[in-house]
């Protein structure tokens, strides 16, 4: 076992090597290889990958045991910057067992995405490219999950940005992909403005103080070689302890502040969720792996990551539970009257990961529960909610067309696909014994536990709430009668694209009856005391989401447009995503485009350039002043070589003769 | 009369003026004449005027040597040459362009 273990974890680099490598390799040579060697190449590349992950996962917990905290192990490190004696960084490969749980995830996932794409994408004219750049975010997002410390994260964290960028924006010619991915760049990069600001916090603090604790704990820090921006070091308990105690925690409160900012940038927290649901212009797998299962969970896994930090800083956590509770609440009420069946599950995506938020926020050092709840959550959510996606594009793949009111009897005519669809949603809707159930009940758990009441009653609501929109979706796609020429004539797609749902498909099941705690857990001990009712609320609540949907849209006439006239003002509020979308349309366009700029524009054109501009016209004057000097006689140049010459002989003979 | 000669004999100042006179004179036609045979005839007055101070500078400071004249006959020899050269080009030059205007001759191409 131990040999295993030292084996895989020096091959531990290949991880993200791998889909690197296949970047590199389709990227460059996807002239030579063709489409179907380059799709295959990438597929296989991130296979490997994916079963060098899960081998050193189960090398891990065979190695070191389960049941307890797991230790963190850089299994690989290159020296990358360094500043000075103490202020190094390194690229490395950090695992334990979050860490392990989200490559495996993210490997798994993607191997299976590859697969799919390669039935979903054929005949597409940037078949090759896309598989490039589904590696480059594969790399990237490995990078991002094995990152040992900040900064590597950082960088990893800026390349699935660009990554997510390049994808959404795949149909380029498209003015809505182009501007979707625009909005998704631009809001995710203000956002990591304030990941960026708060790890310069947490740098220079944690650089003062480095040196001071070193000395007090005899070294520890050096020996073991860590640096200031490790996260080893940063969530060790001398730091958090002194990062509490400077200036009563606030700095440690705006830097956790500053970082969640970032995370809520990428992870798609109210206020900067808008551009999730735009970000649905890409390709649908590229939905399913980056918009639902992978690239969005690097905000969660950021405060996962940093959580001993977060529990030092009680206000912190608190907003991450405000933000997180309301999201999900807000993005469930939307997904509810939505009709493009990928926003709708854009929605119940942003609905999700507040459930996640919702859960760290809710854990603390006496109550850690959400914590292992919340990654359990990320865990499961990440395969239903991929399989939700393949088999949305499955079915638009077969109907095409995005609405839901097009489709209609596709259980008849796709069969494999209506099963997985039908265990993807049961499971996100909680029913026992799918996935999604013991998560959520986990959550639930936590939050009753730790006291706050409320935030379970919200959880409980939007339990209830993903019940229905869930089934509102599968009800009019699969079970109501065809509502269109494509929808009758609907067939089922591919194997290559039925195998990867089939195998997630199972996950979505199996994957719930983990014991998570055993694996990923925050390393606080505590005590729970299992609450029978709450299994009984969730699954309850979920029921009466179903039957509201069943009465609602199973009918032969759609009730809820009745519902939805009753509702009035009300349903228009939410049909519009309440508005934030024009909100920030007004705020950008009316106020900062307006006052502040237009005025420094005005002063870049005017002034700035001016000043450029008069140098460049002075520099062009005086050439063209010169160049009549440039005749291309040679009496000229003579004439002006032999004036020279007396100038010259003149010019000494005034010096040396002055009288 | 031979008197007067022999009393205002011209000592190596007016040799000198002399010399200048005709550089000068080679020197305002190489700039000023546009017939390329005409300034190859200003040059060759430039050149007289170089060989003449070689001439006079013999006579006045080393009247014992002959360096002076011997330099003298080597740049005519060569003047001579450079000449033969200079018309050559000439003629190329007037078949080919109809011209021997030095302004018109700007650019190696045609």
């Amino acid at each position: 076992m131990e040999e295993n273990w030292k084996c895989l974890s020096e091959l531990s680099w290949l991880i993200p090597g791998l889909p690197l490598l296949g970047f590199v390799l389709v990227g460059l040579g996807r002239r030579w290889l063709g489409e179907k060697l380059s799709g295959w190449l990438a597929t296989l590349l991130v296979g490997g990958a994916a079963g060098l992950a899960v081998a050193t996962a189960w090398t891990y917990f065979g190695y070191f045991g389960i049941g307890g905290k797991g230790p963190t192990v850089v299994a690989w490190s290159l020296p990358w910057v360094s500043y000075q004696e103490l202020l190094k960084v390194s690229v490395g490969v950090l695992i334990d067992p979050l860490s392990l749980m989200l490559m495996v995830v993210v490997t798994g996932v993607s191997t299976l995405v590859h697969l799919y794409s390669l039935g979903y994408m054929a005949g597409d004219s940037g078949f090759s490219r896309y598989f490039a750049f589904l590696n480059l975010f594969t790399f990237s997002m490995l990078g991002l999950v094995i990152a040992p410390n900040l900064l590597q994260m950082f960088v990893f964290w800026e390349l699935v940005g660009a990554s997510s960028f390049f994808l959404i924006g795949f149909y380029y010619t498209k003015p809505s992909a182009v501007a979707a991915s625009k909005k998704a760049f631009i809001v995710t990069r203000f956002a990591d403005l304030g990941f960026l600001l708060g790890i310069l916090l947490l740098a220079y603090y944690g650089f003062l103080m480095f040196q001071d604790l070193d000395s007090l704990q005899s070294g520890a820090y050096t020996s073991a070689g860590l640096q200031v921006l490790d996260f080893e070091y940063l969530t060790s308990l001398a730091v958090v302890n002194r990062f509490m105690e400077l200036q009563g925690g606030t700095v440690l409160t705006v830097a956790l502040v500053l970082l969640f900012m970032g995370a809520a940038g990428k992870s798609a927290m109210f206020p900067l969720h808008i551009w999730l649901p735009d970000a649905m212009e890409g390709p649908t797998p590229v939905s399913a792996l980056i918009h639902a299962a992978t690239m969005v969970v690097a905000g969660v896994y950021l405060v996962a990551r940093l959580f001993p930090l977060f529990a030092g800083s009680p206000s912190a956590l608190e907003l991450v539970m405000v933000v997180g509770a309301f999201t999900s609440l807000f993005a469930a009420s939307i997904a509810c009257t939505q009709d493009d069946i990928k926003r709708i599950l854009a929605f119940s995506t942003l609905s999700q990961l507040g459930y996640m938020m919702l859960a760290l926020g809710v854990a603390s050092p006496a109550f850690p529960l959400g914590f292992t709840a919340s990654t359990f959550h990320l865990f499961t959510h990440a395969f239903f909610k991929a399989l939700l996606f393949l088999g949305a594009g499955s079915v638009i793949h077969a109907v095409h067309s995005n609405n839901i009111w097009d489709m209609g009897g596709l259980a008849k005519k796709m069969p494999f696909t209506h099963a997985f669809f039908l265990i993807a949603t049961l499971a996100i809707a909680g029913i026992p014994p799918f996935a999604g159930f013991y998560s959520k009940d986990e959550i639930l758990l936590a939050a009753l536990t730790s006291g706050h009441t409320w935030v379970f009653g919200i959880g409980l609501l939007v339990a209830g709430l993903t019940a229905f929109y869930m089934f509102r979706l599968y009800w009019v796609t699969f079970i109501r009668p065809p509502s269109s020429k494509a929808a009758e004539h609907a067939h089922e797609s591919p194997w290559l694209m039925i195998v990867p749902m089939n195998v997630l498909a199972i996950l979505s099941v199996v994957a719930g009856w983990v014991h998570f705690d055993d694996y990923v857990n925050s390393g606080f001990q505590y005590m729970v005391d299992h609450d029978s009712r709450v299994p009984l609320l969730a699954s309850g609540a979920a029921v009466i989401g179903i039957g509201w949907s069943a009465v609602l849209y199973l009918g032969q006439k759609v009730k809820a447009t009745a519902v939805a006239r009753a509702a009035g003002a009300l349903y228009r509020l939410i049909k519009r995503k309440f508005y934030v979308d024009e909100i920030y349309q007004f705020v950008t366009h009316q106020v900062i485009f307006r006052f502040i700029a237009s005025p420094v524009a005005w002063f870049d054109r005017q002034v700035v350039d001016g000043l450029m501009n008069l140098s460049a016209a002075a520099t062009r004057a005086m050439g063209v002043g010169l160049r009549t000097l440039q005749t291309g006689q040679i009496q000229t140049y003579s004439l002006w070589f032999i004036m020279g010459g007396m100038l010259v002989i003149f010019s000494i003979w005034i010096t040396f003769y002055p009288y | 009369m031979i008197d007067w000669l022999a009393a205002h004999a011209p000592t190596l100042k007016h040799w000198l003026i002399l010399s200048s006179a005709l550089f000068a004179i080679g020197l305002y036609g190489v700039l000023a004449r546009k017939n390329a045979i005409s300034v190859l005839m200003s040059i060759e007055i430039m050149l007289n005027s170089a060989v003449f101070n070689l001439i006079v500078f013999n006579r006045y400071i080393a009247p014992k040597g002959a360096d002076g004249q011997v330099f003298a006959l080597f740049v005519i020899a060569v003047a001579a040459a450079e000449v033969v050269v200079g018309l050559a080009i000439f003629v190329t030059l007037f078949n080919r362009r109809k011209t021997l205007d030095v302004t018109q001759v700007a650019a190696m191409k045609d």
